[in-house]
């Protein structure tokens, strides 16, 4: 748990921006993405941009991290893959992650993210991301 | 055939970034639209950072700004008629983006046929050379798509998006 750092990203000003909230349930933490005008990527269908969608699950990827481990520093992303499988419509996005592995450099990620039901995701983000392993800094933890 | 690829490409230009309320957000800007080809651009700015002890823009900004780039050259590579929709999107982050620095994004239709088309793109922070990161992604013509096409263009032939 690194929770100094996950303030951190969340109060960083692109964060923030987005109104990105985490929803913490013991140890399961859900990304929530509140609709925004400024999200639509085409006003005519209308659905959420495929940037704003991979942004906020990287955002996840990364908060979920800090939160299952102690690390020093943020997780930077090496290398993402993105699938859309369902246009996002102009409504909340919700969105879990999965460490699939996490070792001394780099954690292996898996985020799905969902509208009305979560067995109809609407994209997936499969991701490696460089981290630096710390001291907890939650003594409670 | 091509001159009027590129004739339609350049009546819609003006919408590329306008028509998007997320790319204005971002501040996106279009910078060229060839048939096949797309090159936009995202300013530097503070409220894109990611990490406020390093100043460097949010990944998330890079994988817009690709997002956008790549879909854009889809749409010139399908002829400028269909908008269409990511199936996917791969992005390798090779390095932090230059705090200050603006960020550009040069995208490549290699190959569209039929509904589907094969974009490449690399995103630079002024030496394309250097590049920050580097993209491919798969585009698609869906039935969503393709009805927000025809309101699109029943919208700007009646002038209200002009």
């Amino acid at each position: 748990m690194s929770q100094v750092l996950i303030e951190t990203l969340m109060s960083a000003p692109y964060v923030a921006r987005f109104g990105v909230r985490l929803e913490r349930k013991g140890n399961e933490l859900t990304g929530v993405l509140p609709f925004a005008d400024h999200l639509v990527g085409n006003p005519l269908i209308p659905a959420l941009h495929g940037g704003a969608v991979g942004a906020f699950l990287e955002i996840v990827a990364s908060a979920s991290l800090l939160a299952s481990q102690p690390l020093q520093r943020l997780p930077k992303p090496i290398d993402v893959a993105i699938d859309y499988l369902r246009p996002a419509r102009a409504q909340d996005v919700y969105a879990r992650a999965v460490v699939a592995r996490s070792g001394r450099r780099v954690a292996n990620v898996r985020v799905e993210a969902w509208q009305n039901r979560i067995d109809a995701p609407v994209a997936t983000l499969h991701g490696h991301f460089l981290i630096t392993p710390g001291q907890d800094d939650t003594a409670a933890d | 055939m091509t001159d009027d690829i590129q004739s339609r490409l350049d009546s819609i230009a003006p919408l590329i970034v306008d028509g998007s309320p997320h790319a204005v957000a971002l501040g996106l800007s279009l910078k060229a639209l060839t048939p096949g080809r797309a090159v936009m651009g995202a300013r530097y700015d503070e409220s894109l950072i990611g990490d406020p002890d390093t100043g460097t823009l949010h990944g998330g900004v890079v994988t817009a700004l690709l997002d956008h780039a790549c879909g854009m050259a889809a749409f010139a590579g399908f002829g400028a008629k269909d908008t269409p929709a990511t199936l996917d999107l791969r992005i390798d982050y090779l390095r932090p983006a230059k705090p200050g620095l603006d960020v550009t994004a040069e995208a490549s239709c290699l190959k569209s046929h039929g509904l589907v088309a094969f974009v490449r793109a690399t995103a630079h922070d002024g030496d394309p050379d250097d590049p920050v990161a580097i993209a491919q992604a798969a585009f698609m013509i869906t039935k969503a798509s393709k009805l927000a096409q025809e309101r699109a263009r029943r919208a700007y032939t009646e002038g209200r998006m002009e």
